[in-house]
């Protein structure tokens, strides 16, 4: 395979601190725990284990999210879509399952089915036609969140069935309480980290980001991939709709509104390039806990929150910065 | 491989300076915020956004009550109007820094219900400012503006003025569902003594309480019934829209335009004759007397409950008999933004 992607993976050299000086993600890494030092010494009650836990609460639904989202961004596309694929997602769960009648389950089924659709027409409408991502998922941005609030009626749906917000609930660990979307979530982040970086389906990820014309002379099915990793993302954000609907209790038609540019802050946080083949879905999982700390931080120090807003922005110029410059040396 | 290393250096290096300089306007964030210190009372405030002068107001009004009341006040808010997550989000991170209350505008009257439970088991004092959650007990008391007495008196001040006229009303709202938009609608039928439905309203356009997309409805409107001579608004943003429509085709002086809110903005309008009247509602009271619920729950453990009514006033300079008002002079004292 000429074209592996990540630097490490050319390195001979065994040393782990090498792989880790040499890995996107370390400065993200480096930025969270500094920004992590920084909150435990402002504030009080910024290092406990309840904090750590509510953080990645508020964290896991753009956090699933970011995942559909990293995939899509490695192979130097971008989706707009995400957010309103998701809120029409929950509410398809909620209402189907609330008012419809159907056995939870099924209606769960259904929302991540109707989310995988919505990805699969993306990858279409990308590698058939094709159209920039950009244009296609901002057109379904717009065509999801019309039917969110069309199928909704506007009204937010309450009185959901117990399993549509089972995973919303919390258990016990030390004296510290878990909720079991938060552990989904790491599972995702950690069963696509795998399948990124250690299986040939990852290798052909990065080789289509790097170059799509590359891949297809390499023998990869560049398109089969394409449309695939567009429909997978989109199951992914069928996920993000059921954490979020366990998370809120409720099924909520104006979700997820800014949830796409926050998914996009998180995997440019975390070191993936919005030019495609560089970058690894954990340092997502960082950019979107850098994102979280910030807010709770602030929040715990009395900050206003028009402060993260600012921070967060000033963040993202830097990271793409970083990623920019990278590239020049690296040529 | 040794130019390798050293572009990883400084990109890491380069990431590092990023979260140094973001701390760096975080310590500047801090000390902007940090005159309200008290004996260790939070109280928190989450606004819609933190962009509408409305509640930019009503922030300014939660910050001398603070320091009136010897409390420390945090403050947060949605991004956008409507932004449930982003509410609930912030009345986590507010339980688990310790408040003793919160005050809150909320985005989405449903949907925050689950979140302010959970706070209010933890022993929270919540308080719904300017609207009310549904069910309205989700929280322990309610500071609001009665929205549907101030689409009444707007309702019955149009009435009067047309005096006897026959009207063809437009109604510019807000957005389906929104209980503040939906009130002050209702309110104002039953002031102009219309049941909805009547064939008097011609129009009814949806604006978000925006400017523009007020302009665009009144434009919509005057192409759908070029005669109409009331028209409605939930807030004077969709009002001055509504105006400039108006303006546009001539019809300013023949149109009688009404309104909700009372911004200092909205009243200057009033005072030019733009606007005929509005209903003007308080926000600084709602926050300041909703801080010092909170103080005394702090030190009598009293919790405040039920509505607390903070007023609303018709502020007009062309006042007709048998409807209460204010001129633009009081209007302009008592305004906020």
């Amino acid at each position: 395979m000429t074209a592996t992607p990540l630097p490490y993976d050319q390195l001979k050299g065994p040393t782990t601190v090498r792989r880790l000086l040499t890995t996107p993600t370390t400065g993200p890494l480096v930025a969270l725990l500094l920004a992590c030092v920084f909150f435990s010494l402002t504030t009080e009650q910024f290092l406990s284990g309840g904090n750590f836990s509510l953080i990645v609460q508020q964290v896991m639904v753009v956090g699933t999210l970011a995942i559909g989202q990293t995939l899509i961004i490695l192979t130097a596309g971008i989706d707009l879509s995400c957010g309103a694929v998701m809120a029409f997602g929950s509410i398809v769960i909620a209402k189907t399952a609330a008012e419809s009648g159907l056995p939870p389950l099924v209606a769960i089924a259904l929302g991540l089915a109707v989310c995988a659709g919505f990805g699969l027409v993306n990858g279409l409408l990308v590698q058939l036609i094709p159209l920039p991502p950009f244009i296609v998922t901002l057109g379904m941005l717009n065509v999801a969140f019309a039917l969110t609030h069309i199928y909704s009626a506007e009204q937010t749906i309450t009185n959901l069935p117990g399993p549509l917000t089972a995973l919303g609930e919390t258990f016990p660990l030390g004296n510290t309480d878990i909720t079991y979307g938060s552990l989904v979530t790491i599972a995702l982040f950690l069963v696509f980290a795998y399948a990124l970086s250690s299986t040939s389906w990852g290798r052909h990820v990065y080789a289509l980001g790097n170059s799509p014309e590359a891949a297809r002379l390499n023998g990869i099915r560049t398109s089969r991939l394409t449309i695939g990793l567009y429909t997978l993302a989109g199951a992914v954000y069928g996920i993000a709709a059921l954490l979020l609907v366990s998370r809120t209790g409720v099924g909520d038609p104006q979700a997820g509104q800014t949830d796409n540019l926050d998914s996009i802050t998180a995997v440019v946080l975390g070191g993936t390039s919005l030019f495609g083949g560089r970058g690894a879905v954990l340092g997502t999982f960082i950019g979107v806990l850098i994102v979280g700390v910030f807010r709770n931080g602030l929040q715990l120090m009395g900050v206003a929150s028009i402060y993260q807003t600012l921070i967060t922005g000033v963040l993202v110029i830097l990271a793409v910065t970083v990623d920019q410059i990278s590239r020049r040396k690296a040529r | 491989m040794l130019r390798r290393n050293r572009t990883t250096f400084t990109s890491i290096g380069l990431t590092a300076l990023a979260a140094v300089s973001a701390l760096a306007l975080t310590a500047c964030g801090s000390g902007a915020q940090g005159g309200s210190g008290g004996d260790g009372v939070k109280v928190g405030l989450i606004t819609k956004t933190d962009t509408n002068p409305f509640f930019v107001k009503m922030k300014e009004g939660a910050e001398q009550a603070a320091k009136a009341n010897g409390v420390e006040l945090v403050s947060a808010a949605g991004k956008f109007d409507g932004d449930n997550a982003g509410q609930v989000t912030a009345i986590e991170n507010m339980v688990n820094s310790g408040v003793k209350g919160i005050l809150i505008t909320p985005n989405d009257s449903k949907a925050i219900v689950p979140a302010l439970e959970k706070a209010r088991a933890k022993g929270v004092l919540v308080i719904a400012l300017d609207s009310p959650t549904d069910p309205q007990d989700a929280t322990d008391a309610l500071f609001a503006t009665d929205n549907v007495k101030a689409g009444e008196l707007i309702g019955q001040y149009a009435k009067a003025a047309m005096a006897g006229k026959e009207a063809k009303i437009a109604t510019l709202d807000l957005a389906p569902g929104v209980a503040v938009g939906v009130q002050r609608h209702q309110g104002f039928l039953r002031g102009f003594g219309v049941a909805e439905g009547d064939p008097s309203i011609v129009c009814m356009q949806d604006t978000g309480g925006d400017q523009a997309k007020g302009q665009t409805a009144m434009e919509n409107c005057l192409q759908k019934s070029p005669d109409i001579n009331v028209v409605y608004t939930i807030n004077e943003p969709a009002a001055l829209g509504a105006y400039t429509a108006l303006k546009a085709k001539g019809l300013e002086k023949k149109v009688l335009v009404v309104s909700v809110d009372g911004g200092c903005t909205g009243t200057k309008a009033v005072k030019e004759g733009k606007i005929a009247a509005t209903s003007q509602q308080y926000p600084l009271e709602m926050a300041s007397q909703g801080v010092k619920a909170v103080a005394d729950f702090a030190k009598s453990g009293k919790k405040a409950s039920g509505y607390t009514d903070t007023g609303v006033t018709l502020i007009t300079d062309a006042a007709t008999t048998g409807v209460d008002s204010k001129d633009t002079a009081y209007g302009l004292e008592k305004c906020w933004g």
